[in-house]
């Protein structure tokens, strides 16, 4: 043998002890609470405050963020792999917890003042509030530097007007915040100066439209939000004055990895689903999955969601390790999410016709997994983001 | 309040169970191992009381190695340390062996202060024997409150205090009181089990866990394992495959046919 040892090879997709217990103890939650309740949500679009106060409970909501501000002092990784095991059963459960965590939380943690992270993270790594981040408009979303939103300073507050599109978390009884991106002045090229600021729910002028209805994630919170000569103190500002755009992009960096985990979580599940199902439903005297063409469609599920499990853990490992992970988080983004859509198409194949039965996970799992392909950054955006990085 | 929850590690309760050809002893390699349910109400109760009360909770587990796992999951749950009662020796040990060497790992506890509270699950998700508790109460002399539901506790200052519960019975409960330190096995009415945080798993790494030997604790290995024990698993069968049920067509007299299946059961 040659002088290289076990430290020397990738990780690959072994986990740490704690990441394992955790990992199992979301798996359990999972399976003990949020899958014999969710459908009944999902099919009356309500938002599950119960699961998602258990949720809070275990600290699920604080696991990148340190003891100090009200969290787990674990980190964005461990996030995932709590994201990956919800996504599993349930992807609007999921969403609900990368959208607090990553669009919600997370800018406050990184760009906040002391005194923004010592008001609003407590609550927010508890649970006991939801964070969103309104960066979408109905005009334009791939587009992020496109925001007609405006703001100005008047004496020491903020007046903000505009409109933000399909915002999750941002109509929930416990939402407690929408960060925004507007405009706030000109730069001297002329292009928009755009700034983030917090916007407490309830703020005057503030309105939130009723719920979208949606295709899929109807048991989380999607909402339009309209601004009208809404003031909030100028220390709501996130960040430095014209580091918005900036600022957002790296939050959606992160974000990725997350919806990456997201789509293998959902991937993962279709597996899962497909293997009860083709050995327990027989056709022909025997069960579906004694037939080849069942059983390499459940066996290439298989291979796609460990691939692309591959992917988003060396992103995240990338990331953590404070080296460049830019293309790596858009290839684990755009790979989960296109093989998420293809496993969700397959399982409900495996199902025939109770694949289109809305009582079957499945069939969640089909609806849910279309939206991987456009939120946070859709598959064209994803390869533009590659493209770019390989210097086309 | 020094408490102390005895917990077991089991086959997955969902898993289908298998013995081993050789010896009649459940094959544990077969499933997945988990914490036996009963026992994560047992030690939910105590977190609970130590939150009330205060003190210090430490469980006690008798199983093979891989038991560490269920030992961790109580710690990452909030209990503060583990005894661990390792030894091949145990290997088959019947339910009156096992009360003899939780009684031992407990006597143990004498130079640290002792305890005034020791807690069980009723039952174990595997054996369903629902004895062990009694029987360590009887071993250590102590009052056994078993079946509980309810649990509170009245401590004294400086020590002692009584307990009382309400004991789950077929048709109610009974109210029960007793001196501390006490024995109580609880049912899952009692509570919720909390899962554990991931600030709870990575501060388990931390936690002191004694691992003891049968000679540690000073019992002879022939009192337990499957030599020493009182009863054998001669022979085992698997279940028949369940019957089909039977069909109650209604034509107007569906209830009273209902009635009389029942009776014939003796269910009514
Ligand atoms: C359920 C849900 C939840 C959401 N949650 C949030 C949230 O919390 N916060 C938030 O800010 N936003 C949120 N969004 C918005 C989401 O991020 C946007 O929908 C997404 O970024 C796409 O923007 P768009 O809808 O405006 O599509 P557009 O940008 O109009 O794109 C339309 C199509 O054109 C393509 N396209 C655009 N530009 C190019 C180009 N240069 N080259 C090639 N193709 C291009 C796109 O890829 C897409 O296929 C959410 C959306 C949904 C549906």
């Amino acid at each position: 043998m040659t002088d290289v040892d076990a430290s020397d090879l990738p990780a690959g997709a072994r986990l740490s002890d704690e990441l394992e217990s955790l990992r199992k103890t979301v798996e359990e939650f999972a399976h003990d609470v949020v899958a014999p309740t969710i459908a009944d949500f999902y099919e009356r679009e309500a938002f599950p405050y119960e699961i998602v106060r258990q949720m809070g409970q275990m600290g699920l909501f604080g696991l990148p963020f340190p003891e100090e501000y009200g969290g787990m002092g674990g980190n964005y990784f461990a996030l995932c792999i709590a994201l990956e095991e919800l996504a599993r059963v349930d992807s609007s459960v999921a969403i609900t917890l990368e959208a607090a965590v990553s669009l919600g939380a997370m800018p406050i943690y990184r760009f906040g003042t002391e005194e923004q992270k010592r008001e609003w993270l407590p609550r927010l790594c508890s649970g006991e509030l939801l964070g969103a981040f309104g960066l979408t408009e109905p005009g334009g979303g791939s587009d992020a530097g496109a925001t007609l939103t405006r703001a100005r300073l008047d004496g020491d507050e903020w007046l903000i007007s505009g409109t933000k599109a399909f915002i999750t978390n941002s109509g929930t009884d416990i939402t407690g915040l929408v960060t925004v991106t507007a405009v706030t002045g000109e730069l001297p090229d002329g292009r928009k100066e755009i700034s983030s600021i917090i916007v407490p729910s309830a703020t005057p002028g503030f309105t939130v439209s009723k719920k979208y209805s949606k295709v899929g994630w109807n048991a989380s919170d999607t909402r339009e939000l309209s601004f009208t000569d809404v003031r909030v103190p100028a220390a709501n500002l996130l960040g430095e004055r014209g580091r918005g755009y900036a600022q957002f992009l790296s939050i959606l960096d992160e974000g990725r990895i997350a919806i990456a985990a997201l789509g293998v979580g959902l991937a993962q599940g279709c597996v899962d689903e497909s293997v009860k199902y083709a050995t327990t439903r027989e056709a022909f005297g025997r069960p579906i999955g004694d037939n080849q063409a069942i059983a390499f469609k459940v066996a290439d599920m298989e291979v796609r969601a460990h691939t692309a499990r591959l992917a988003y853990y060396d992103a995240a490992a990338r990331m953590l390790r404070g080296e460049p992970f830019k293309r790596q988080a858009a290839i684990a983004k755009l790979y989960s999410s296109e093989i998420a859509v293809t496993n969700a198409r397959e399982a409900t194949q495996v199902h025939g016709g109770y694949g289109f039965m809305n009582e079957y996970p499945v069939a969640r799992m089909w609806r849910d997994s279309k939206i991987l392909e456009i939120g946070e950054g859709t598959s064209e955006v994803q390869r533009m983001l590659i493209a770019r990085d390989l210097g086309l | 309040m020094n408490i102390v929850v005895c917990v077991k590690q089991v086959p997955d309760t969902w898993s289908e169970k298998r013995l081993n050809d050789e010896d009649n002893t459940l094959d544990r390699a077969a499933t997945d191992p988990v914490m036996n349910e009963m026992d994560e109400y047992a030690v939910e109760e105590a977190l609970r009381i130590k939150e009330m009360h205060g003190g210090e909770v430490t469980v006690l587990c008798m199983g093979p190695d891989a038991a560490t796992e269920t030992v961790r999951k109580s710690l990452s749950m909030g209990v503060d340390k583990a005894i661990h009662v390792l030894d091949e020796g145990l290997h088959g040990s019947d339910a009156l062996a096992t009360s003899l060497v939780l009684s031992a790992a407990l006597g143990t506890l004498a130079d640290s202060g002792g305890f005034d509270l020791v807690v069980l699950g009723s039952e174990s998700s595997d054996a369903r024997m629902s004895v062990v508790p009694a029987m360590l109460a009887e071993r250590l002399g102590l009052p056994q409150l078993t079946f509980a539901k309810e649990v509170s506790i009245d401590a004294a200052d400086g020590g002692g205090g009584t307990v009382t519960i309400k004991r789950l019975t077929d048709d109610g409960y009974q109210v029960i009181e007793a001196s501390l330190p006490a024995v109580v096995s609880v049912v899952e009415k009692i509570n919720e089990p909390r899962y554990p945080s991931f600030k709870g798993i990575m501060a388990a790494k931390k936690k002191p866990v004694d691992t003891k030997s049968l000679a540690d604790l000073g019992v002879e290995s022939a009192d337990v394992g499957l030599g020493g024990a009182w009863s054998a698993v001669e022979s085992f069968e698997t279940a028949p495959p369940r019957q089909a049920g039977t069909i109650v067509t209604d034509e107007g007299d569906g209830a009273s046919k209902l009635a009389e299946f029942l009776a014939s059961k003796k269910f009514i």
